[in-house]
């Protein structure tokens, strides 16, 4: 029986809890709802909860459990002979598990008697053929040993699933009955119904801090691995970056560093600047048509996919730089040598961070309270006075938050630069050259055909890690400046 | 009611703000009809009436703080020292440089006392140098009764003091630019009683150099601070004289059914 009916039956049973807890709590007071410590429907749900929670919370669990209990026996019925040389235990479970499936399908569109899938014999029967047949293709003919391991792993998990059906209604039951029992015209149904309110609440906002931890914990463990392999002086220090495959390899984080740093900066002073006035032009100057209209054309820009800037960078932006400081361009310097270059990316990226310092910002001016800019205007200061010296300073915090938070964004980036920015890792001062960032390098590192356990694959995690901090200090320091300055003008 | 001042107070001086037919609307909304009123300097008036009577908006108009409002029109002329403030010549800044106002809730700038005193100086160049600058602030915030309780903490910040000491913090303010006439929406409604003799007495020393206007909802602040009176009522200016002669014999029926207390 599949995990989706076994769900509706508990379902059902707890629907089945709803109508008869709650006819329980009318029937014991003769229908006179006031008489009741809650509302009819709290006693319904209170058992209805009862019954559905613990179940289901019990499926979860189970599925868990059985599936490791279940690999972990299995795995031991595969003798060592089977395991051929450059391979691993965990690559023949693959195996096992893809057979294992292929002889549930063949059963299910008739192909095989179930019988007979539990009697197969790789003397016997073509158990290729067979499974090509229903659509499972093998890459070569089948160990007796893997045919036999897949055999019971099929047997262990059809007996699991049916003990697991058994348990899991046998709460949902228990569930019913207790709930049923408890209720009672003075029982607080209500107050129950609450609590469990509460708890699901809490596991939602636990899934988040629960997978941040997740991330953060596999990040560390891989960047402890990678240096164990490369020495953290080296990673830190080292003035290059030049990861060979075959060993010997380079791997200082400092040239990445400085170009995401080196793009960053050119994109937030695009974007600060420009979001910055847009900002005020929006909130202090523009009638409120204009504002209707602007406003959300200008966040527009925010949903535009960051590959699609990449592409802007890389076609448009790219080339026209080159027209204009590279080789025989307007200015007749030979500044730049392609499109793609550390100006290219930040002027793109500063581009996308506009509606953000924008958006930001804008909430954050209209939030200073007209009383300040009456005071000033009433004191004979022009608009723009007012907005230099009092609008803006009483909006700094929030100002600077949003930029921060902007910064982030920017050095997290990763589409631009790959796109726009080049491969090359370099330290120069020269904007126009092609250089590379953190995240970029993440992406080339991972997505070779590296060995996994190699320091060049696992220095991702490194430069992932690095990245992290960085931008997690950068949000500390902002939230810290925002919550410091928050009420000054209150 | 023994701290009636008014009796002892003639009022002979020279037009300084006089207003002819103004009409006020928001939008399609009239908020003030057809008023007529002479402002008499280095005089306390206060305009009185009842909530959504349009005091306010006259006031506001006094010095051109309606045009941030877009959908707010005037007509009609007004005139300070004989020239009318609407003209397309006048710069609304430099009128409100002219014509200071203090708003109903103490509103510092969030910067230091010193700088708060200093802002409007500054603005219009005032102060030749650091020194001439100290001076103006020194002496605006004696002018605003506060410079003993502020003397040792000039650098702190002005949203730090307490709601009284704000809104004379905020008078300074408005004294140092050395305006001509001062607008006061309400001043004290925000403040304490103690606060509110406090500032009441600071509205009696300004009365030596400047022309006073100011909108209250108390009737006894308008008998104890002013030397004329202007009642407001659903947009209409119903009565305007000396105070004494509001206050004991109010020549319009509405006036006496308002600070008699029986509408309101």
């Amino acid at each position: 029986m599949s995990g989706i009916v076994l769900l509706l039956i508990v379902l059902g049973l707890g629907a089945l809890a709803f109508i008869l807890a709650r006819g329980k709590a009318l029937s014991s007071v003769g229908g006179d709802q006031r008489a009741l410590h809650s509302r009819p429907h709290y006693y319904g749900f209170s058992a209805s909860i009862l019954t559905i929670a613990p179940a289901v919370a019990l499926m979860v669990v189970w599925g868990f459990g059985q599936s490791t209990l279940v690999q972990s026996s299995v795995a031991e019925l595969i003798p060592a002979s089977a395991i051929a040389e450059g391979q691993t235990v965990g690559l023949l479970m693959g195996d096992v598990q893809r057979i294992a499936n292929g002889l549930d399908t063949a059963v299910a569109e008739g192909a095989l008697s179930s019988d007979a899938a539990a009697t197969l014999s790789t003397g016997a029967d073509d158990i290729r053929g067979i499974l090509g047949s229903v659509g499972v293709a093998l890459g070569a003919d089948v160990d007796p040993a893997i045919l036999k391991a897949a055999q019971s792993y099929r047997a262990m998990q059809s007996s699991g699933a049916t003990l697991r059906m058994i348990a899991v209604i046998g709460v949902a039951l228990l569930g019913l009955t207790y709930g049923f029992m408890q209720t009672s015209a003075t029982y607080r149904a209500r107050n129950s119904v609450e609590r469990s309110m509460r708890w699901t609440l809490i596991a939602a906002a636990s899934v988040a801090v629960f997978t941040t931890l997740g991330i953060v914990f596999s990040v560390i463990f891989n960047t402890i691995e990678f240096f164990q392999l490369y020495p953290a002086k080296d990673f830190f220090l080292s003035l290059t970056w030049s990861p060979s495959f075959g060993g010997g390899s380079e791997l200082g984080v400092f040239p990445l560093l400085w170009g995401t740093l080196y793009i960053s900066l050119i994109a937030l002073m695009v974007a600060v600047p420009t979001g910055l006035f847009s900002a005020i032009y929006l909130s202090e100057y523009a009638s409120p048509k204009v504002r209707a209209f602007a406003k959300p054309l200008l966040e527009v820009l925010a949903g535009i996919p960051t590959i699609v800037y990449g592409l802007f960078a890389l076609l448009t932006v790219g080339p026209l730089l080159v027209n204009v400081f590279g080789d025989g361009g307007i200015l007749g310097v030979n500044w730049m040598q392609g499109g793609t270059a550390v100006m290219t990316a930040g002027l793109v990226m500063g581009i996308m961070l506009i509606p953000f310092v924008s958006s930001l910002s804008d909430d954050i001016i209209n939030a200073v309270p007209q009383a300040l800019r009456d005071g000033s205007l009433g004191l004979g200061a022009t608009p723009s006075e007012t907005i230099r010296q009092v609008v803006i300073p009483a909006a700094l915090p929030g100002i600077v938050g949003a930029i921060l938070l902007a910064a982030s964004r920017a050095i997290g980036e990763t589409m631009i630069v790959v796109l726009g920015a080049g491969a090359a890792a370099r330290l120069s001062m020269n904007p126009f050259d092609a250089m590379t960032t953190v995240t970029a390098k993440i992406v080339s590192q991972l997505t070779g055909d590296a060995d996994f356990a190699s320091p060049e694959a696992l220095v991702a995690f490194a430069l992932a890690m690095t990245l992290f901090v960085i931008t997690l200090g950068l949000n500390v320091i902002a939230l810290g400046i925002v919550r410091k300055y928050r009420e000054q003008y209150e | 009611m023994d701290d009636l001042r008014y009796m002892e107070m003639p009022v002979d001086q020279d037009t300084k703000i006089s207003a002819s037919n103004v009409q006020i609307y928001y939008g399609d909304n009239q908020a003030i009809k057809d008023v007529n009123v002479e402002i008499a300097d280095k005089t306390v008036t206060a305009f009185i009436g009842p909530s959504g009577c349009g005091k306010s908006t006259f006031l506001r108009c006094l010095n051109r703080m309606n045009d941030t409002i877009d959908i707010c029109r005037v007509e009609g002329t007004i005139k300070i020292d004989g020239d009318d403030i609407y003209d397309n010549a006048v710069d609304p800044v430099q009128l409100r440089a002219k014509v200071g106002m203090v708003f109903q809730k103490p509103n510092p700038f969030p910067k230091s006392i010193y700088d708060n005193v200093a802002y409007g100086p500054k603005v219009h160049g005032l102060a030749k140098s650091k020194a001439d600058l100290d001076v103006i602030v020194e002496k605006a915030l004696r002018r605003g009764a506060i410079w003993d309780e502020v003397k040792d903490r000039l650098h702190a910040p002005g949203t730090g003091l307490s709601g009284g000491q704000q809104q004379r913090l905020c008078i300074a303010r408005a004294v140092a630019t050395e305006p001509e006439v001062l607008l006061m929406d309400e001043p004290c409604s925000a403040l304490d009683p103690i606060a509110t003799a406090q500032v009441e007495e600071l509205i009696d020393e300004l009365r030596q150099s400047y022309s006073l206007v100011i909108v209250t909802h108390s009737m006894q602040q308008a008998a104890r601070v002013s030397q004329r009176t202007a009642f407001f009522h659903l947009g209409n200016l119903v009565e305007f004289g000396d105070t004494s002669q509001i206050f004991t014999n109010p020549q319009d029926s509405r006036t006496e059914s308002y600070i008699t207390g029986r509408i309101g």
